[in-house]
């Protein structure tokens, strides 16, 4: 009898709490101001997260406090599956490498917009070796098969003539998670050797023939720092916060260039002098690798916004979120570029802004095109 | 009220078989037995091959060295602090090791990524491998990232469930036991071994299994400190190579696999996951039911 009764108070008692609590966030909704409270959501890619997350926050304090974006960096693979059309659940997803035919499949008419640049460096401890090693992607492929083993191997001592390597085993170390930083590195790897190319290929996650694998970029940055004698690759952003050793790697005018914000910059602006494609084209055989300015940085890649041109596709669209979108599109490869430097990102040059301009001037909702300010 | 609650716990059992079984179709469909048999491993889109045997050996390993390492240091710090340990002694030292088990998995992963991995580096693996690299256990240069590294702290982190439980358990055995076989001559150790701990046995190797079930399902830490190789070169050929868990395979893997046939690879190893914990925990009972005669009091 005493148990029933406590039972059922308990049970009532959390009912009423529960009741109070809905009603208290219920009621707290701020009352509509002039402008309606828009939140937009967007998910992908983890590597432009910390610029992206820059960029979100100063457009909610400085430029529109009605609108909320909400980016959830769960990985450009989960990013492009949020967004396919049969179940979207984001307005916009980030992807480190393009849309593959089969993910254009499945977000059909989905417009590339690049929003900053990466670039891949190769890091490497060599105890009394400063930064600037000569490697060229041939040697950095053959490292990473498995061909060479040994640090004072003729290939690397003939691009080092004046320094001492030791005659030590190379330690090999990639990445252990999908990641596009090895998407863009396997790329290069696959262009530089034929090897390569057949036998293990480009991929967000493939075979490594040798080597250990490490969780993300500071895992494979704080593995090379740790341990003497390895090699590993890194995007840009780590290696510059952190003033870790990196490679020179010659690029097609045959210059060793270190990477940096302004090689990386111009390897972006002398490929889209080119010849970039529209937005709504593929981009999937865009390639930043090996482009033809002597200071360039081979190594570099886009990584892009997803979009749908048309905006009513997504089930809980409506015109003041699809006008949100746009304006926050315009934002991020306009006035938000100018965090990127103080983040370690390389700015998107000029050409490349103007196609996304025209890209992004060219979503529509309900066959309307939009405002973009 | 409580057949309800016990119903519940097999619904969701079978939820989760359900979903992880149709969730795994495409990759078995089109690799068949090889998923379970096979060792390659790759994503690359056109050239997916997907094997999950070398994860099988290496959760298997890794738990198998945290046992091996793991359960005698726990029954050693039970035996002591029930037996030996002055009385006052006996609660703050329990509290202590019972503490290692409300340290996040994760933290662990991290002191053994920055810390813990350099001195096994520098004080067990290298001289190991110096003198004894000849045995084909202890092959290969060390680095650090391996599965013995990975074990060792899987051992770590066992040993609070284990030392905790068995420490109830030895605690539980009757004084008539122990003053019996004083009364016959036995000296303290062979009443600890052949008395005390025998009567506990069955009570010891669940507390065992519960080790080995927290071992097997590890993932952050391992995934941290196992080196992470995939394919043929994870399967486990000596303790100093980097070698991958099911679990940390899905950690590392899952989020960015792009394409149904990839994802449909995680969650098969998931299922095989899922499939070998419940064969641990079935088969452990049964040796406790038949082998061990769970009777208490039942002295060989």
């Amino acid at each position: 009898m005493n148990t029933k009764y406590s039972i059922v108070i308990a049970i009532v008692a959390i009912v009423i709490i529960l009741g109070s609590v809905v009603a208290y966030i219920y009621l707290s909704q701020p009352s509509s101001p002039s402008a309606p409270q828009i939140t937009l959501q967007g998910a992908g890619a983890t590597f432009p997260y910390p610029i992206l997350n820059a960029i979100i926050s100063n457009y909610s304090t400085n430029v529109k406090p009605n609108v909320l974006v909400n980016y959830q960096p769960i990985g450009s693979g989960g990013g492009i599956s949020a967004y396919k059309q049969s179940q979207a659940t984001v307005d916009f997803a980030a992807s480190d490498a393009p849309l593959t035919t089969a993910d254009a499949v499945n977000l059909p008419n989905a417009l590339h917009i690049p929003e900053t640049i990466g670039a891949v460096t190769i890091a490497y401890n060599l105890p009394g070796i400063s930064s600037g090693l000569h490697l060229t992607g041939k040697v950095i492929a053959d490292i990473f098969q498995g061909t060479i083993t040994k640090w004072n191997d003729a290939a690397i001592q003939n691009l080092n003539p004046g320094t001492n390597l030791p005659a030590e085993s190379i330690n090999t170390v990639h990445r252990s998670d999908g990641s596009g930083t090895t998407f863009i590195f396997t790329g290069y790897l696959s262009t530089s050797s034929a090897s390569w190319n057949s036998s293990v290929g480009q991929g967000k996650s493939v075979s490594w023939p040798v080597g250990s694998g490490s969780s993300g970029n500071t895992g494979v940055a704080s593995t090379v720092q740790g341990n003497p004698y390895t090699i590993g690759y890194v995007e840009l952003a780590y290696i510059l916060e952190n003033n870790i050793t990196v490679a020179a790697v010659q690029n097609p005018a045959g210059s060793w260039v270190l990477p940096s914000l302004a090689s990386t910059q111009l390897a972006v602006q002398s490929s889209a002098s080119s010849g970039l494609p529209t937005g709504d084209a593929s981009w999937s055989g865009v390639s930043l690798l090996n482009t033809q300015d002597v200071n360039a940085y081979p190594i570099a890649s886009f990584t892009y916004l997803i979009v749908y041109k048309e905006l009513n596709v997504l089930s809980d669209m409506n015109q003041d979120k699809a006008t949100a979108l746009v304006q926050f599109l315009w934002y991020v490869v306009h006035d938000g570029q100018d965090l990127a430097p103080g983040l370690s990102y390389a700015k998107l040059p000029a050409n490349v802004v103007q196609i996304d301009e025209t890209t992004i001037r060219s979503i529509t909702y309900n066959g309307h095109t939009l405002s973009t300010t | 009220m409580s057949a309800v609650i016990a119903a519940s716990a097999i619904v969701i059992l079978i939820i989760t078989g359900y979903v992880l079984v149709s969730g795994a179709i495409p990759v078995v469909q089109r690799f068949g037995a090889n998923f379970f048999l096979g060792s390659a491993w790759n994503p690359v889109e056109g050239r997916e091959i997907f094997g999950a045997l070398p994860y099988v050996v290496g959760t298997l390993v890794t738990s198998g060295i945290a046992l091996l390492i793991g359960v005698p240091l726990s029954l050693g710090i039970a035996v002591f602090l029930v037996e030996m340990a002055p009385r006052t002694l006996r609660v703050p030292i329990g509290y202590l090791v019972e503490l290692l088990a409300a340290v996040p998995s994760v933290i662990y992963g991290l002191w053994g990524l920055f810390i813990f991995r350099y001195w096994m580096l520098d004080y067990i693996e290298k001289p190991i491998s110096t003198y004894l690299g000849w045995i084909p256990i202890f092959s290969g240069t060390p680095f650090g990232l391996d599965i013995f590294t990975a074990g060792v702290i899987l051992a770590i982190m066992i040993i609070p469930t284990v030392a905790s439980i068995s420490k109830e358990v030895i605690s539980a055995v009757p004084n008539s036991i122990r003053e019996g076989a004083y009364s016959i001559g036995a000296t303290k150790w062979e009443v600890i071994r052949h008395w005390v701990i025998s009567y506990g046995r069955s009570g010891i190797f669940g507390a065992v299994i519960l080790g080995l079930g927290r071992a097997v399902g590890e993932t952050m830490a391992v995934s941290m400190l196992i080196g992470n190789a995939t394919g043929p070169a994870a399967m486990p050929t000596s303790l100093f190579h980097p070698s991958q868990t099911m679990a940390s395979l899905i950690a590392n893997g899952f989020l960015e696999a792009t394409g149904s046939l990839e994802v449909a690879s995680y969650i098969g190893v998931g299922l095989i996951l899922l499939i070998i914990s419940l064969l641990i925990n079935v088969g452990a009972g049964f040796l406790v039911h038949r082998v061990l005669k769970v009777k208490g009091g039942a002295i060989e």
